[in-house]
């Protein structure tokens, strides 16, 4: 009898727990959400009024009714599209190396260790490291090439990490049927792993990449400019991007710069939203193809 | 039929990667062209391009900006970039040979002057506004209208004993002085200590810093007992939500108008802003022009961000020196 009761209240009391636990977690949640939307809702209040196609389309300026953003939007593009043409072969690059072919050594366990750890370092230690090295040493100067170079250096890690993980969820089944049917070890990964795994890395890049469009503080120290009314044409032009055009406008002392900049976030939101949207996309249509 | 997907999608993202690498080599390549056309030009005369880097003091950048805003019209190709890295590291990248001109809220200390000796670069230094610093406090601060320099040293001094307003005057309430004023790195900071305090960066700790003057507004706009000092085109923006107090050095108490900061009776806390600008610089037309063109309109656009022109005297006297440059 009195065991039957114990289960009861015992199983009562799990009932209670669970119901407590599973409105702490939704309350974290909510609040997630809350603070996520006030943000963005307090943003579009202030910068609704000034997005148009003139202030994407202008120059920054001392007037906020003539000021635009075409050099940073430009600039940032410059920067991404680098970034990622310097970042996605040498990420990808080294996950494959440390994935699939490099023996299971110390050393091996060294690299991975020191990639984990850079991924953690905080960017404006690369944003010196940049100066030291691309502006100064290699003399590139205060260029979009020295910016992107910069950048590369602080989603490497990320882009590395994420790609690993990829290439590890690829089952190792995969790997032996190939090499049952005579493929050589650059057919399996070439044609088999990389395939298998592309979803995953390009999720990965593009978050990373997401990342690296709204850094500001490592740009700041390789020298991003302020007031740059020009696009870059060349990878030694001046830059400057949205995320230090928007600081530059919300240190003004006028209200109307303000505004601006709550409009220069709602750009910057919009092309990260959009680079998000591809990696979704990017997830599903390859993702769903993929059977085994 | 995965892996033919994929191939497309590489294959996809390699061209799109070739031509954004074709479209950088192409437009890298018409433009070394107008590069050279640019020796050719002559001083003043005709289109110029190139460029004119200009780094340094975020209380000055709106000037430099405004001048190269109104610049871009007269001459478009001429590539003018203006920085925001504060005076100190903007002198740094003066001294290294990286920029042709140094916005200053500050004159030239002698070690950075040394080390520009030392580096080979000759310089000029123009003057090319006023700006005066604010005291303020909050609208419903009622007690105080005035401060004396006396009192502001007191204040502001290392270790200072002032932690109520009543410490200033035993007529004032005993609520603790909120502080508020700008970082360490501020050329404003510099300024202000030097002039109240009497040694360069000689400050109480305990006040509440930022770089960015919208932070200063926000926390004395918010505290009855707060009080603070930047730039005045900050408080100038923010009139309806500040008091401006005035400040007296023994001839009365003044606050900082227009002809108060000019003939330097709203002293010590009125300043020249200046330009530093490299004299190897002007063997580019595209610099010489630019600077001319900063002398000729920097009046009337200080006056436009904010600032107090200089007088007919000072202009004179940048004219000259900047000549002088030229002759040589």
């Amino acid at each position: 009898m009195s065991t039957k009761l114990d289960i009861y209240t015992a199983k009562r009391r799990g009932r209670i727990t669970n119901l407590l636990f599973t409105s702490v977690c939704f309350l974290a949640t909510v609040t997630c959400v809350i603070v996520l939307f006030i943000l963005i809702w307090n943003i579009i209040l202030q910068g609704k009024s000034w997005l148009s196609w003139d202030f994407v389309d202008s120059f920054p300026s001392r007037f906020p009714h003539k000021a635009g953003i075409k050099s940073a939007l430009y600039g940032s593009i410059w920067l991404i599209g680098l970034t990622a043409l310097f970042s996605v072969p040498l990420g990808v690059g080294a996950a494959v190396y440390l994935e699939e072919y490099a023996p299971k050594s110390r050393w091996r366990k060294l690299i991975q260790l020191n990639i984990s750890n850079l991924a953690g370092v905080p960017s404006i230690v690369y944003g010196i490291l940049g100066l030291a090295l691309f502006v100064r040493a290699l003399a590139l100067e205060r260029s979009v090439l020295s910016g992107a170079l910069t950048l590369t250096l602080v989603v490497l890690p990320i882009i590395i990490l994420a790609s690993q993980e990829a290439l590890r969820s690829v089952p190792d089944s995969i790997r032996r049927s190939a090499y049952a049917l005579g493929a050589t070890r650059w057919q399996t990964v070439w044609y088999q792993v990389l395939p298998a795994s592309l979803p995953g890395i390009m999720t990965g890049v593009i978050l990373a990449l997401s990342r690296a469009l709204g850094e500001a503080a490592p740009l700041i120290v390789v020298g991003a400019m302020a007031y740059v009314p020009f696009v870059p044409e060349r990878l030694s032009d001046e830059f400057t991007s949205l995320p230090i055009q928007i600081f530059n406008w919300t240190s003004r002392p006028q209200e109307d710069f303000h505004h601006l900049a709550a409009a220069g976030i709602l750009v910057l939101l919009i092309v990260l939203v959009s680079m998000n949207a591809i990696a979704i996309f990017v997830r599903h249509k390859y993702g769903k193809k993929i059977r085994w | 039929m995965v892996t033919r997907n994929i191939g497309k999608a590489m294959g996809v993202l390699c061209l799109a990667m070739g031509i954004f690498l074709i479209g950088v080599g192409c437009s890298g390549g018409s433009n070394d062209g107008d590069g050279s056309e640019s020796q050719a030009g002559n001083a003043g005369s005709g289109k110029l391009s190139g460029k004119v880097q200009i780094d340094g003091s975020s209380t000055v950048y709106p000037i430099s900006e405004a001048v190269a805003e109104e610049f871009r019209k007269v001459q478009p190709d001429v590539r003018v970039t203006v920085g925001v890295h504060g005076t100190g590291a903007g002198m740094k990248k003066f001294i290294a040979g990286e920029i042709d001109i140094c916005d200053a809220s500050r004159g030239m200390k002698e070690k950075e002057a040394a080390a520009c000796k030392e580096k080979g670069i000759e310089f000029i230094e123009l003057s090319v506004a006023f700006d005066g610093l604010a005291v303020i406090v909050n609208p419903k601060n009622t007690w105080c209208d005035c401060l004396t320099t006396g009192q502001l040293k007191e204040l502001w001094r290392p270790e200072s004993g002032v932690k109520q307003w009543k410490d200033l005057n035993p007529k004032w309430p005993a609520k603790e002085i909120k502080l508020y004023g700008p970082g360490t790195d501020s050329g404003t900071f510099d300024y202000f200590t030097k002039a109240i305090v009497g040694e360069e960066k000689a400050s109480r700790a305990d006040y509440t810093a930022s770089e960015d003057d919208n932070v200063l507004v926000t926390g004395v706009q918010s505290d009855e007992y707060a009080l603070g000092y930047f730039g005045y085109a900050y408080y100038e923006e923010n009139k309806d939500k500040l008091k401006l107090l005035g400040v007296d050095s023994g001839a009365g108490c003044k606050k900082p108008t227009v002809e108060a900061v000019r003939d330097n009776s709203y002293a010590p806390l009125s300043r020249p802003l200046f330009i530093y600008v490299r004299k190897s610089a002007f063997e580019r037309p595209e610099a010489v022009a630019f600077v001319k063109f900063y002398l000729e309109n920097a009046a009337e656009l200080a006056a436009d961000v904010g600032y107090v022109p200089v007088s007919d005297e000072v202009v004179k006297a940048n004219q000259d020196s900047f000549k002088g440059a030229l002759s040589k």
